[in-house]
């Protein structure tokens, strides 16, 4: 009989397929841990909904659990209320800089066109600063990099090009 | 009028009006990957496309829950034939040129967002955690179509008269996003699912901003067509479904 707080310890040790340096616990996906008798439940949200990477950690979850010992895994999907980047742990933030990715700046999200153009044109626009050199002169190349949760930016002293973890 | 419109009919028609919508056009979009004129918006298409499919599995997924027939949504998207699809015109439309691509986008993000908007507030929770859930990705879309279109259409001669052509080709197939049926308006009333009418307002304004902006000019009274979301399709989604469905229509339930 394993307990809860077990389960979460092993959970943390999960990597993002993805973004290996941060685990599924850093990244706030772990929605709830349950021990139903023999029957360790975790329940996971998707971080978008076409990611690909959603079945891969379910694999990887109920593999790493498997590795304890636990025989009885159920996974079971929550969408409510949907993931956003508030929910990235404040030290993974410090890994994904670490690692080369930009972390999102939280509030702000997408909010709709006219705000955005808004901010756009009157210099209100995002500065993500860049992982490489921390220079605030950097500038989007598109708004979605390797992955969907990504956008492609590069940095105008060291001339490197980064992705950043946008806010969703 | 005394039409009595089944709800769980409704309600299974309804999902599959959004789940086929996200689909067609996730599908269209995905035909450019390797092909987009440069890497970076290769990339954003196919990440869009993403998105959009896995939006449909949920869409889909629910409206075989709700039909209660053992359909998962594979089995709506490979084992359906056109006439059973009741996706939005406008999204099956051939991709065309960049330009027709990113106007295809930019005239169904500017609906599909307000749409999620409304469905947020369904009084179904399945529905609203789903719609909560898309609209944040497709906040995203808006606002990468919507800078295209202005950045393309206020550009060079070329550009702009490229995303004008694609405006004139478009346009006849807007009028039906935003016209309801009884379908729509039984949902509607039941509080499950939006009516497409209540969708125009945002939509006219938002469109009409962004193609000022653009310097583009919506054709005028030009003919709508209509019948997508009833399953009367162009020529141009069969095509797509052949190409789309022929390996699971070949080997059924293939695994590898």
């Amino acid at each position: 009989m394993v307990s809860e707080a077990q389960v979460w310890d092993w959970l943390s040790e999960v990597p993002d397929p993805e973004i290996p340096v941060i685990s599924v616990t850093d990244l706030g996906i772990v929605r709830d841990v349950s021990v139903e008798g023999e029957t360790v439940v975790v329940t996971v949200t998707p971080t978008y909904s076409g990611c690909p990477a959603t079945s891969v950690i379910n694999f990887e979850i109920e593999k790493a659990l498997r590795d304890q010992g636990v025989a009885d895994v159920r996974l079971e999907r929550q969408l409510d209320p949907p993931w956003t980047t508030d929910w990235l742990k404040p030290e993974a933030r410090e890994k994904l800089r670490a690692y080369g990715i930009a972390p999102p700046i939280d509030g702000t999200r997408a909010e709709g066109v006219v705000e955005g153009r808004i901010k756009r044109l009157t210099g209100a626009a995002l500065v993500v600063p860049c992982p490489h050199c921390g220079s605030e002169d950097t500038q989007k190349v598109s708004q979605f990099g390797s992955t969907p949760c990504k956008a492609a930016y590069q940095c105008r002293s060291c001339l490197e090009p980064f992705d950043y973890f946008k806010c969703i | 009028m005394d039409t009595v419109v089944d709800l769980d009919t409704a309600l299974f028609e309804g999902l599959c009006r959004m789940g086929d919508s996200t689909l067609v056009l996730g599908h269209r979009v995905s035909e450019w990957c390797g092909h987009a004129p440069v890497l970076e918006e290769d990339i954003a298409l196919a990440n869009m496309a993403l998105d959009l499919i896995g939006q449909t599995q949920l869409w889909l997924g629910l409206a075989g829950e709700v039909e209660g027939k053992g359909r998962d949504a594979d089995a709506l998207a490979f084992r359906r034939d056109v006439w059973e699809f009741r996706n939005l015109l406008l999204v099956e439309r051939p991709n065309g040129d960049f330009g027709q691509t990113l106007m295809r986008q930019f005239l169904f993000d500017a609906w599909h967002q307000p749409m999620l908007k409304a469905l947020e507030g369904s009084n179904d929770a399945r529905i609203a955690e789903i719609a909560a859930k898309a609209g944040r990705e497709v906040a995203y879309h808006l606002e990468r179509s919507a800078d295209l279109v202005i950045r393309l259409g206020d550009g060079t001669e070329e550009s702009h008269k490229r995303m004008q052509t694609a405006l004139d080709n478009l346009w006849p197939y807007t009028g039906e996003m935003l016209t309801s049926d009884e379908t729509d308006r039984a949902l509607a009333e039941a509080g499950i699912m939006a009516a497409p009418d209540s969708i125009r307002p945002a939509w006219e304004s938002l469109v009409g901003e962004v193609l000022g902006e653009a310097t583009l000019t919506a054709p005028e009274g030009a003919y709508m067509h209509k019948g997508g979301n009833q399953g009367t399709h162009s020529e141009h989604l069969g095509h797509m479904l052949a190409t789309m469905q022929w390996l699971q229509r070949a080997y059924p339930d293939a695994t590898w």
